[in-house]
């Protein structure tokens, strides 16, 4: 695991849509023909919500209890490939203060803890925190 | 071809019963068949389906075994709409003089437990926390607030209306009045959707009975004809649960398409409906469809629903019977729900909370996962 996490995509020839993860067929030109593409580190948010429950296992992995658990934010980051094309990639949010987060506000991808797998092993997730570099307004 | 009437409609209550799914599904049919002074032995097709509560076909213990050909219908949150877009092809078809659409369901409390590899997705979606259905809705609505300017006033008007109407309605399941602050203040499930603008997983049963227009009067002295019936899946661009990606070209919801098919079948627009049932799986949702449907421009919800033009009373009625957020949801009854109480709205039967003036066309609108939507128009 690198310090530089990147996503991974598909964009696909003929119409020029980039999907995330990886996938087969394009869903709006029913092509195949594509191009594996590194999705950029940094993005828009476009919209956001806040997990407020525990998510019922399974589907979910998480070791959390009732006690335990700490609401976290879920998004869609705009990320650009260029050319007017990108994807909105739903993801985790670090930030869960619904104060702290605004459609539009700069974000960038982290790996974050998650859980630990019954060995004891730490698994780690993609997420979008808050851009930490300055941005003029 | 013939138009389609409904000349009759049965209904299992909605809410917790100790009943099976199936039987209230088979009481809904004999409640459906006796509002039409018809017997089970008269039904020459029928067609119905739940999501989650057993099949169809089985009933035909509890009914008759007649023979007819009856077919079970599986399509999710649509499964109740294309039973009755399966009976009114039926009738149109020539194919049978009486035909039967039935939707039931049972769901548990906290019900819906979705696989990621029975939605074509990876595990690593449902692992990570991410493979649930409330956080869509929380995005869509935060998204279209963002975009169209609607308050969380408004969020919360939607379910007092919702609790208020359902108070009126005795098959109802959420029948307790509540105020706006009580919406608002309790607890938050997916920011800004608290936990009362969220309906429930629940039960109920409805059945419909269909023949071909020219002969509704030997049946019934109140027909309401079934103008249009029309599903459409998702188009691309739309914004729809269980996505890991949108596109960055957005799109219409199939709530569009669907809308649009049935007002143009039906040969009506939007602005002639006078009552409709829209889909409230959460407050936002109706809000959203309000638009999509083309009961209203995107944006103009805010002031119709604080002038409570949505109310019963109000200038376009919606949801008169409680909607989802005061009936709960059985997936495979919802959709027949809507239609089941604009009927009654259209005949003048829906009692103490009939809309007044005399409405003659109806609308209604069903939406789910993972991107249908089914309308219907109805006139008498």
């Amino acid at each position: 695991m690198g310090d530089d996490p990147r996503l991974i995509g598909s964009r696909f020839t003929a119409s020029g849509v980039v999907s995330f993860p990886v996938s087969t067929t394009c869903p709006k030109s029913s092509t195949t023909e594509q191009e594996q593409v590194l999705l950029p580190r940094e993005g828009t948010l476009w919209s956001w919500t806040i997990q407020g429950f525990l998510p019922k296992n399974p589907p979910y992995a998480g070791r959390e209890t009732p006690l335990t658990f700490v609401p976290y934010g879920v998004g869609y980051v705009h990320l650009e490939t260029g050319d007017g094309e990108g994807v909105l990639v739903e993801s985790r949010l670090t930030e869960n203060d619904p104060k702290k987060l605004k459609i539009g506000m700069p974000v960038e991808l982290v790996l974050t803890p998650f859980t630990t797998d019954d060995d004891g092993t730490e698994v780690v997730t993609f997420a979008f925190a808050p851009t930490s570099k300055e941005v003029a307004s | 071809m013939s138009d389609v009437a409904i000349i009759g409609i049965g209904m299992h209550p909605f809410g917790r019963h100790p009943l099976t799914g199936l039987q209230q599904g088979a009481y809904a049919v004999k409640q459906a068949l006796a509002d039409a002074s018809l017997e089970w032995k008269d039904v020459q097709y029928a067609f119905g389906g739940s999501d989650a509560a057993g099949k169809a076909d089985t009933m035909v213990a509890d009914l008759g075994l007649t023979g007819v050909p009856f077919i079970n219908v599986a399509n999710g949150c649509g499964t109740g709409g294309s039973a009755l877009i399966s009976g009114y092809n039926a009738i149109k078809a020539g194919a049978a003089d009486i035909a039967m659409a039935i939707g039931f369901d049972k769901h548990p409390r906290g019900a819906f437990d979705p696989i990621p590899e029975e939605w074509g997705l990876g595990k690593w979606y449902g692992d990570s926390g991410l493979m649930i259905t409330t956080q869509f809705f929380g995005m869509k609505i935060q998204r279209y607030m963002h975009d169209y300017g609607i308050s969380e006033s408004t969020l919360a008007k939607v379910a007092v209306k919702a609790f208020s109407n359902a108070s009126k309605n005795e098959n109802a399941w959420r029948r307790k009045p509540m105020s706006e602050d009580e919406v608002l203040n309790a607890t938050m499930l997916s920011h800004p959707l608290t936990q009362y603008m969220f309906c429930s997983p629940g039960e109920g049963a409805v059945a419909l009975v269909l023949c071909p227009a020219d002969k509704a009067r030997q049946y019934t002295n109140r027909p309401v004809y079934l103008k249009a019936a029309a599903l459409r899946s998702r188009p691309f661009g739309s914004f729809e649960v269980f996505s890991p990606w949108l596109s960055v070209e957005r799109g219409d919801s199939p709530s569009v398409g669907a809308a649009k098919a049935a007002f143009e079948m039906a040969g009506v627009g939007p602005s002639d409906i006078q009552v409709a049932q829209v889909q409230d799986t959460e407050s936002g949702a109706e809000i959203m469809h309000m638009a999509e449907t083309g009961l209203c421009e995107h944006g103009a919800q805010e002031d119709m629903i604080q002038l409570g033009d949505t109310e019963i009373g109000g200038r376009l009625p919606i949801n008169t019977d409680g909607g989802c957020l005061g009936n709960g949801e059985p997936i495979g009854a919802s959709g027949l729900r809507q239609v089941y109480e604009c009927v009654l709205q259209l005949r003048g039967g829906a009692g103490e909370r009939q809309v007044p003036n005399d409405p003659q066309t109806a609308f209604t609108h069903v939406y789910g996962a993972p991107g249908i939507s089914a309308c219907t128009v109805l006139t008498r």
